[in-house]
């Protein structure tokens, strides 16, 4: 006999807790979420009992009983009733509790689902007057319903009411089942609810069905999106003459002329995006968690007719740069050049709209940070001192931040940085590190002192409060980015050291401190600056203009600190009115399948590498923002990108947008018919509104992900509307139902037509694509979103479409779990065998490449013949041309792939064979 | 509809009076009022206390392993079957297909409880199914027909024509 359990599975802490209590003999096996442990079922379920029969038991509950049957105890009819009622009660609402608590931080709210169910518990057990759920002794329904509120009910931060009889029941079985303690550590890893993160994050979402009967569940606009909102009459008269006012009354949109200057009366907006390091290639976290999620702000601000300037650049100075210019053998600016290509390459591919992507080893950065330095200096708020430092004797340097580990002296965590811990988040001097080591030779660094310049913060600690008590307040702050501010000034701040003993940097103009350079977290942001001072000579309007600019800074959370509370004391103390950030809007962070982004172990997709996968920019960046962690910690996942591509992009989406157009081209010649509004029109016009009005809103507050889903949502409506109304049916009618058929087909194009506008911020070539495909004017982009939102009919009777074709490609399994293997971590170990396989030819590695006829010239080429092939294929297709055309471009279009297979040395073959198994 | 369950199950079970059910929730769940003792509360658990009624254990599995399997499937009954989505339907057919690719009835070779409820709960379900598709879950439709065909099982259910030689789906007849 063999259970098989996994790690995170709430599910697995019932079966685990009876195996204790039962002390039944029985095999342990613990596996991934995903492993198929039982045969016939398609769905990875877990836990599973391997019974000596063969057979595999696959309910938690019927485990629980079988084990304590084959012990010797029968379960009662009592007992039988409690199981039931936990299978068909408690757990629906546990689910939704734990999804709520997990997955989207409202643990404060569980109390609202999981509030009926404990009641009903807490009356039976004052009402039997046992100890125990069916009398004195602790049966299979007292492990089950203990185990299966134990995550919830350990949990001490969650609010739940006052259930004395539960609580006293609880705290009865944590005494008899001692011995489950230990296995509940293992299941949740001793992490408690968050252990359960990642079981969760593959679970359905719950129903909010279930939940019917608290209709909190329903008051939030994002998540109500199951229920079917009632629409009133005005609405719908309202929404019905919006749409009919046309595109008439809508201003033309402008072109963008550089340099973007603040506008009186105008909202003028200055974004930023964290200055990305320049050596390091960007990671999907990096690209998710500032410069995408500013590129979606900024495109959206662009529509919404606001004057938007957005900036963003490496971050080029520093030891790190110059140790990898050690290592490659070339200057500092070399390796910056080299990278600092790379960085744009990846953010051009990822259709990041820099108005301007600079660096910060410029000229305009030394004039500019100098000038600040002075001022601070001049104002008295820098303040000398001695420092000890942490010097490698074997290296012969001083050593930076990053380049000392140790243990935190505040956590104890063993792989703090030199400056911050990654664990605790806390601001450490490398000196107070316990077991230092110079992380390129493992050496321990001896202290020597030098003298240094401080920041005086505490100086400046009341002014900096005053300030941030009126930008939280006023602007729109993520909620971390309040909090990690809030509990950096309950700390109390301490003088911080702006110098450093480098060469690499912004030197320091102070003839006492000659030799040195600003240390990066001084000099980093006022890259933002100098950025914008290389865009433009008038950069002052924009950076000292705070009565006329509201700035935006973007970036991951780790990165709070230096943005809310350092950086702000260098420009007020500065004291040059300077324009200080009114919106900070910080991510969590985007795991990869569970794990962390990793350069070292190859682990997760880097940016470079994203164009490889063949998945192109547009659908890349719909999955990161679906998933943008918003609020919580969030995990990309092959498994799940492909789930989403095919059911939101293709299934619905897309599907939506191409039978819209497929409609108007097969049914009216390609003409939109004319729209006679019945009843059931203007309530799918007052839902599509209301999606409208939510995106903006949401939009509004940088809710970017949030906003994705009401964009899918009008989708989700138009498909319905669709299928209830059947268009090619009614086509074949009398003169009503063909007239009805028209409306139907005109008003769903519309939809794509609106849908296409909402989509410009997050897919900006799929957008464009659909406004192609249906000849729209350019002018509706800025016209659907003005004030809280108007759907206007952009597309009127008689307006002819282009070509209409499919917007998205279906992601197979195969390809999928391909990629997942490729990126999963034996990336190093893959490139060896693969260049070990032909060493039976024993030839340097340049030969075989050459033996394979690899040409990345001509592979380039050849990449660009296939798109363009493959377009021409799919054009036909469209245009019903004939099969035999067809056949013809699609061998051409076959034979190109083959050469550009071999071309990027691949075996030619596999597409082809795939279609021949079958 | 799970009231109509038990009193075919009471014909079923052959016992002599029937008996009285209320409900309660919004989800109907079927309560049975007991003499000796607080009321029985829940579809699986009031049908195995009539099995037990009538003195029929076998009907619940004749060894510990089939007694969990019989439970097992119960509870997928009225955990997976019951308030199931349209994108559900199709796994549930094609993993029972499956399942049963090697059994006569869902605990072996011996008939239980769990294909009385199994049936009655995928009834619905099977009614919809074009023929096109019951040929797909090739198993499921013989288990299936062989469980309405079982002596005094399918009483409140209409039958379904599962045979290719019909030209209508089960609904229109």
């Amino acid at each position: 006999m063999k259970l098989f359990v996994s790690e995170g599975n709430p599910h697995c802490l019932k079966v685990l807790a009876a195996l204790g209590v039962t002390g039944v003999q029985c095999d342990v096996q613990y596996v991934n979420h995903e492993e198929r442990v039982v045969p016939f079922l398609s769905r990875p379920t877990l836990p599973a009992l391997l019974l000596p029969s063969g057979l595999h038991l696959f309910s938690s509950n019927a485990i629980c009983r079988y084990l304590f049957e084959v012990s010797g105890k029968d379960s009662s009819e009592r007992c039988n009733q409690w199981l039931e009622w936990e299978a068909t009660d408690l757990q629906p609402a546990l689910l939704q509790a734990l999804h709520m608590a997990v997955l989207q931080g409202k643990g404060s709210e569980v109390s609202k689902v999981l509030q009926g169910p404990l009641n009903y518990l807490d009356q039976s057990l004052s009402k039997g007057n046992t100890p125990y759920l069916t009398g004195e002794a602790v049966s299979v329904a007292d492990v089950v319903l203990w185990a299966a509120l134990y995550p919830i009910l350990s949990d001490s931060s969650l609010a739940l009411g006052e259930c004395k009889s539960v609580k006293t029941w609880f705290d009865r079985g944590a005494a008899v089942m001692c011995s489950f303690q230990a296995a509940a550590q293992k299941v949740l890893q001793g992490k408690g609810l968050q252990g359960m993160k990642s079981y969760m994050q593959r679970q359905p979402a719950p129903q909010s069905s279930q939940c019917r009967d608290t209709q909190s569940c329903n008051s939030n606009p994002a998540e109500g999106e199951e229920g079917e909102r009632v629409v009133s009459e005005e609405e719908m008269e309202a929404a019905a003459v919006t749409f009919s006012k046309g595109l008439n009354a809508c201003p033309l949109a402008t072109n963008r002329q550089h340099p973007i200057l603040p506008q009186e009366g105008k909202r003028n907006l200055l974004v930023t995006s964290a200055l990305p390091y320049v050596n390091n290639v960007p990671h999907l976290g990096n690209i998710i968690g500032c410069v995408l999620s500013a590129d979606v702000f900024s495109r959206y601000g662009r529509l919404r007719g606001w004057n938007m300037l957005f900036v963003c650049g490496t971050d080029e100075y520093g030891t790190a740069t110059e140790n990898k210019a050690r290592e490659e053998g070339l200057t500092p600016q070399q390796i910056c050049d080299k990278y600092h290509a790379i960085h744009s390459s990846i953010y051009k591919w990822f259709q990041i709209d820099f108005d301007f992507f600079g660096r910060t080893t410029t000229e305009k950065q030394t004039e500019i940070a100098q000038n600040i330095f002075w001022r601070l200096h001049k104002h008295d708020f820098l303040v000398e001192d001695t420092v000890e430092q942490l010097r490698c004797e074997s290296c012969q340097r001083f050593l930076a931040d990053r380049f000392v580990e140790g243990t935190c002296p505040h956590c104890s965590y063993p792989e703090a940085r030199g400056d911050q811990c990654d664990k605790c988040g806390r601001l450490i001097n490398a000196v107070e590190l316990r077991e230092p080591q110079c992380k390129v030779c493992r050496q321990t660094p001896v202290i020597r002192s030098s003298k240094h310049l401080f920041l005086d913060l505490p100086k400046l600690e009341a002014q900096l409060e005053q300030w941030l008590d009126k930008s939280t307040s006023t602007g729109d702050w993520t909620a971390n980015a309040k909090q990690i501010t809030r509990s950096w000034l309950r700390d109390g701040l301490k003088p911080r050291c702006i110098t450093r003993d480098l060469k690499w940097g912004t030197p320091v103009p102070h003839p006492d401190f000659k030799e040195k350079v600003f240390y990066v977290w001084f000099d980093a942001p006022i890259g933002y600056l100098s950025i914008t001072a290389n865009y433009t000579d008038k950069w002052e309007k924009w950076w000292k203009n705070p009565h006329q600019v509201e700035l935006y800074n973007f970036m991951a959370k780790d990165n709070v600190p230096f943005h809310s509370v350092v950086f702000p004391c260098s420009l007020l103390g500065a004291q040059d009115n300077y324009t200080l950030v009114n919106h900070l809007v910080a991510t969590e962070y985007l795991n990869y399948e569970d794990t962390k982004f990793s350069k070292s172990r190859g682990v997760g997709v880097f940016g470079d590498m994203a164009k490889d996968t063949g998945i192109p920019s547009d659908v890349w960046r719909f999955y990161l923002l679906y998933v943008r962690p918003e609020g919580q910690d969030s995990a990309f996942s092959w498994a799940d990108m492909a789930t989403k591509n095919n059911s939101e992009l293709l299934n619905n989406l897309g599907n939506f947008i191409n039978r819209a157009g497929m409609f108007v081209t097969k049914f009216f010649e390609g003409c939109v018919p004319a729209i006679e509004l019945q009843q059931e029109d203007k309530k799918l016009l007052a839902l599509v509104g209301w999606e409208l009005q939510q995106y903006i809103q949401l939009m509004d507050k940088v809710k970017i992900r949030d906003a994705l889903k009401h964009i899918l949502n009008i989708s989700r409506h138009g498909n319905q509307y669709i299928q209830v109304n059947e268009p090619w049916k009614k086509i074949k009618g009398g003169d009503t139902e063909r007239q009805r058929a028209g409306t139907v087909t005109g008003l769903s194009v519309n939809i794509a037509c609106l849908l296409s506008v909402m989509l410009f911020p997050y897919m900006p070539t799929v957008s464009q694509t659909i406004r192609d495909q249906l000849n729209a004017p350019q002018s509706c982009i800025n016209a659907m979103l003005q004030g809280t939102g108007t759907f206007v009919c952009a597309l009127s009777a008689g307006h002819r479409v282009g070509t209409v074709s499919p917007l998205f490609q279906k992601l197979e399994v195969d390809q999928i779990e391909a990629l997942k293997k490729k990126f999963g971590g034996q990336q190093k170990t893959a490139q060896t065998a693969a260049s070990t396989q032909p060493a039976a030819v024993p030839a340097p590695l340049a030969e075989v490449a050459m033996v394979n006829g690899v040409d990345p010239e001509k592979a380039k080429q050849l990449t660009l013949a296939v798109t363009e092939q493959g377009e021409k294929v799919r054009a036909l297709k469209a245009q019903k041309a004939e099969k035999a055309v067809i056949t013809a471009e699609v061998t051409k279009l076959l034979d190109l792939k083959k050469q550009l297979a071999l071309a990027e040395g691949k075996s030619p073959e596999p597409a082809p064979q795939k279609g021949k198994k079958k | 509809m799970a009231l109509r369950e038990l009193s075919s199950l009471e014909k079923f079970l052959g016992l002599k009076k029937p008996n009285k059910y209320s409900t309660q929730g919004d989800k109907k769940v079927p309560v049975l009022q007991n003499n000796n003792g607080p009321p029985l509360v829940g579809l699986v658990t009031i049908a195995c206390h009539l099995v037990k009624e009538a003195k029929r254990p076998e009907l619940l599995g004749d060894s510990a392993e089939s007694r969990a399997v019989v439970q097992q499937w119960l509870e997928h009954r009225v955990t997976k079957l019951d308030g199931c989505t349209k994108e559900d339907i199709k796994t549930i057919l094609k993993d029972l297909n499956l399942y049963l690719q090697d059994k006569v009835y869902l605990a072996g070779n011996q008939f239980t409880l769990a294909d009385t409820f199994m049936y009655y709960g995928i009834h619905p379900l099977i009614v919809d199914l074009a023929i096109q598709e019951k040929e797909q879950y090739m198993n499921v439709t013989r288990w299936f027909d062989h469980i309405q065909h079982y002596p005094g099982i399918r009483h409140h259910l209409p039958p379904v024509a599962v045979l290719r030689n019909r030209i209508y789906t089960g609904r229109h007849h």
